[in-house]
């Protein structure tokens, strides 16, 4: 990077370098619609856009390469606390976030902010009860810290599977949502879009690691959040709903309120059912007044905080901070940044509905001719793909609520072109969407290659190897992890969402109990801990069988997107009964314990351990 | 070295106590406020239904803000017990 820097270090560069990289940004867009002016189609310009991004995410990649332990592992904890929000951020909002949770609103209306308030406050117990105490641990993987602090090769493997279940089954999602984007983007196979995705996505990390990745979120999430605003904001003004629409579309609501008993949405139910896609059934701010209702929200939201707090590739980002005070202003930086991706997306939820569904608006296709909305360019489009479809199920040959099919994780990308928005924008927002599925995957696969490569090959198999023997051995898994990523992915075996929950259930399920107590409790011991993780994930995995595949009833509610309650709660149980029965850990795990929970001195684990 | 002990049981009881405080906060605006969603939907808060409102934007906000406030006043224990890193 001295190219860019002549005078001081690269980190006291960093504002001048990134703010270099987004005015270099906005002026590839305003090149972008001026060859959209001079007639350069959507699919070039799309090509471009997804081309130009990934090609910078490799050179930074490339530039960050490292032949050292802890610039591997944790960046070298030097990340500023305001750049490893920004990274976290990246590292936190996947495709989910980017392309589905808009979407998801957009069908499910009110129940489904669970998740918005669930993936956002889980930050809060990230802060409060984690992040700082881990760095003051000085720990490069989760399960180095279980590892050590309860002792015991059992409990740091426990925790390395927990990591793997975990994070595996989030990285497919991960791949899958890159790999969807690069095929339409590219029109090739989905197939050939899988493994193209994947060698993007190893060009970020396989040189550089932790270091290399820190640098390449930061870029992608300057392209991920620009790319969500920039059509919000642009569709507002355009349509009028006032300059800063997340803080002024209560009025949206209110009108989509009278549009919905105008259209019977929720009377009108749809006649027949298509695969994968559904029309409207749900009124978009109504909350049920069923207990029911109120508690498959509150333990939606539950499932997602406790599993934030315990996501490995989450919390290893606050290990790369230089010290523990900037790790913990680093937590609220992230929030900070995740939050303007989040408090969004309910936004442009009601007003693309808006768009649809009001006629006083020459957008809306419901109540109008079919003829005439199978003209439109994006109904063509995404129904050719098979993402939309279109049913007279009346034969009345006006288009009804129920009659109009598609799938919930295509508004965020369809939104610009339902809008009329210029086709640049389009292209903007799938390098957006790529931005944000590639740097979920990159936190991911590293999160389980470095548990593989640290934890156990080097402490546990193999403690007298040599740091480029154990920087080769980590690429090396890299590699293995990503390729058998790719291949599951290519199997398509959930929806992108479920994926997401999934693993969010497992993290909470084997890892919550062990990482809070660790710190808050003391006495905690090894076999409390080894006994939390194994039941919780056991009896997690069991209950998710048991309610997804072996027919059995949800017990009030807690279906499978909710079984970390059921995992938790026995890991909670089985971690204090066995603890209490156990002895109390001995005087040097205590004063580590008391070491871990004070800022000043060195940390726990050496900084080459 | 006494001194040294007691300023440290000190400071991880402030420490305790402003997790619980926060944990308090964080309970009321995670879980709380959204089991009442469907009374709150009845009150406007600007220009939104309310138990829309606090689920899409306002708890999102205080949970920004609460963690900017709990960055400020852990470090203020922190220096105040003397057991912050040195700059």
């Amino acid at each position: 990077m001295a190219l860019l820097n002549p005078k001081g270090s690269f980190i006291d560069n960093l504002p001048r370098i990134y703010g270099l990289y987004t005015g270099g940004f906005i002026v590839f867009i305003l090149l972008m619609s001026l060859l959209e002016k001079f007639g350069g189609s959507e699919d070039t310009i799309a090509k471009l856009f997804v081309a130009f991004t990934i090609i910078i995410y490799a050179v930074i990649g490339y530039l960050s390469r490292t032949a050292q332990v802890d610039a591997y592992y944790v960046a070298g904890r030097q990340v500023p606390s305001v750049f490893n929000g920004m990274a976290t951020a990246a590292d936190w909002m996947s495709g989910a976030s980017f392309v589905a949770m808009a979407g998801g609103i957009y069908m499910a209306g009110y129940p489904y902010l669970g998740f918005v308030v669930g993936w956002t406050g889980g930050y809060v117990l990230v802060a409060v009860l984690m992040a700082p105490y881990l760095r003051k641990f000085g720990c490069y993987t989760v399960p180095d810290f279980i590892g050590t602090r309860y002792g015991g090769n059992l409990a740091r493997f426990l925790a390395v599977v927990v990591l793997i279940v975990a994070s595996f089954t989030y990285v497919t999602a991960q791949i899958d949502a890159t790999g969807t984007i690069a095929a339409k983007v590219l029109q090739i196979p989905y197939a050939l879009g899988v493994w193209l995705a994947l060698i993007a996505i190893l060009l970020c990390a396989m040189l550089g690691g932790m270091r290399a990745v820190t640098w390449t979120q930061v870029a992608q999430y300057i392209v991920l959040i620009i790319a969500y605003l920039l059509p919000v904001f642009w569709m507002s003004n355009k349509q009028g709903f006032g300059m800063f629409p997340q803080f002024e579309y209560g009025a949206a609501v209110a009108k989509l309120g009278e549009l919905e008993t105008l259209h019977q949405v929720g009377v009108l139910k749809p006649v027949s059912a298509v695969v994968g896609m559904s029309a409207l059934t749900v009124k978009h701010a109504f909350a049920s007044t069923d207990p029911i209702a109120a508690f498959k929200f509150v333990t939606l939201v539950a499932c997602m905080m406790l599993g934030t707090a315990s996501l490995p590739h989450i919390l290893m980002r606050y290990f790369t901070t230089p010290s523990v005070k900037s790790a913990r202003t680093s937590v609220a930086w992230s929030l900070l940044f995740i939050f303007l991706l989040y408090f969004t997306a309910p936004a442009l939820a009601t007003l693309t509905k808006l768009q649809v569904l009001d006629p006083s608006l020459a957008t809306s296709i419901i109540g109008k001719p079919i003829t005439q909305v199978l003209a439109l360019d994006w109904v063509g489009k995404w129904s050719n793909v098979g993402f939309l479809k279109i049913i007279d199920s009346n034969g009345d040959g006006i288009l009804q609520i129920n009659e109009f099919f598609m799938r919930a994780d295509i508004v965020v990308l369809a939104t610009p072109e339902i809008a009329g928005l210029p086709a640049v924008i389009s292209g903007l927002v799938a390098a957006g969407g790529l931005a944000a599925a590639m740097s979920t995957a990159d936190g991911l696969l590293l999160a389980i290659a470095n548990a593989l490569s640290h934890d156990l090959y080097y402490k546990m198999i193999d403690p007298k190897a040599d740091v480029k023997h154990r920087l080769l051995v980590a690429r090396v898994l890299l590699l293995a992890i990503g390729a058998a990523g790719s291949a599951v992915a290519s199997l398509r075996l959930t929806g992108i969402l479920g994926a997401v929950a999934w693993a969010f259930d497992f993290a909470m399920s084997g890892l919550f109990f062990p990482l809070v107590l660790g710190v808050w409790w003391k006495r905690a011991n090894r076999e409390g801990a080894i006994a939390g993780m194994a039941v919780g994930l056991g009896v997690g995995s069991w209950y998710l069988y048991m309610v997804k595949w072996g027919g059995m009833a949800p017990w009030y509610g807690l279906d499978d997107l909710r079984f970390g309650i059921v995992g938790a709660g026995a890991s909670l149980i089985a971690m204090v009964v066995v603890t209490l029965m156990t002895k109390a850990p001995d005087a040097e795990i205590q004063a580590m314990v008391d070491e871990v929970r004070i800022p000043k001195g060195a940390s726990v684990l050496s900084s080459t351990h | 070295m006494s001194t040294g002990i007691s300023q440290k049981e000190v400071h991880w009881s402030r420490t305790r106590a402003l997790m619980i405080i926060h944990m308090v906060i964080w309970f009321i605006f995670a879980f709380g406020i959204h089991w009442f969603a469907p009374q709150l939907n009845k009150v406007q808060l600007f220009g939104f239904p309310m138990g829309f409102y606090m689920a899409a934007q306002g708890s999102l906000i205080i949970f920004v803000v609460q963690l900017f406030v709990f960055d400020w006043q852990q470090h203020r224990i922190d220096r105040e017990c003397g057991m912050a890193e040195e700059e």
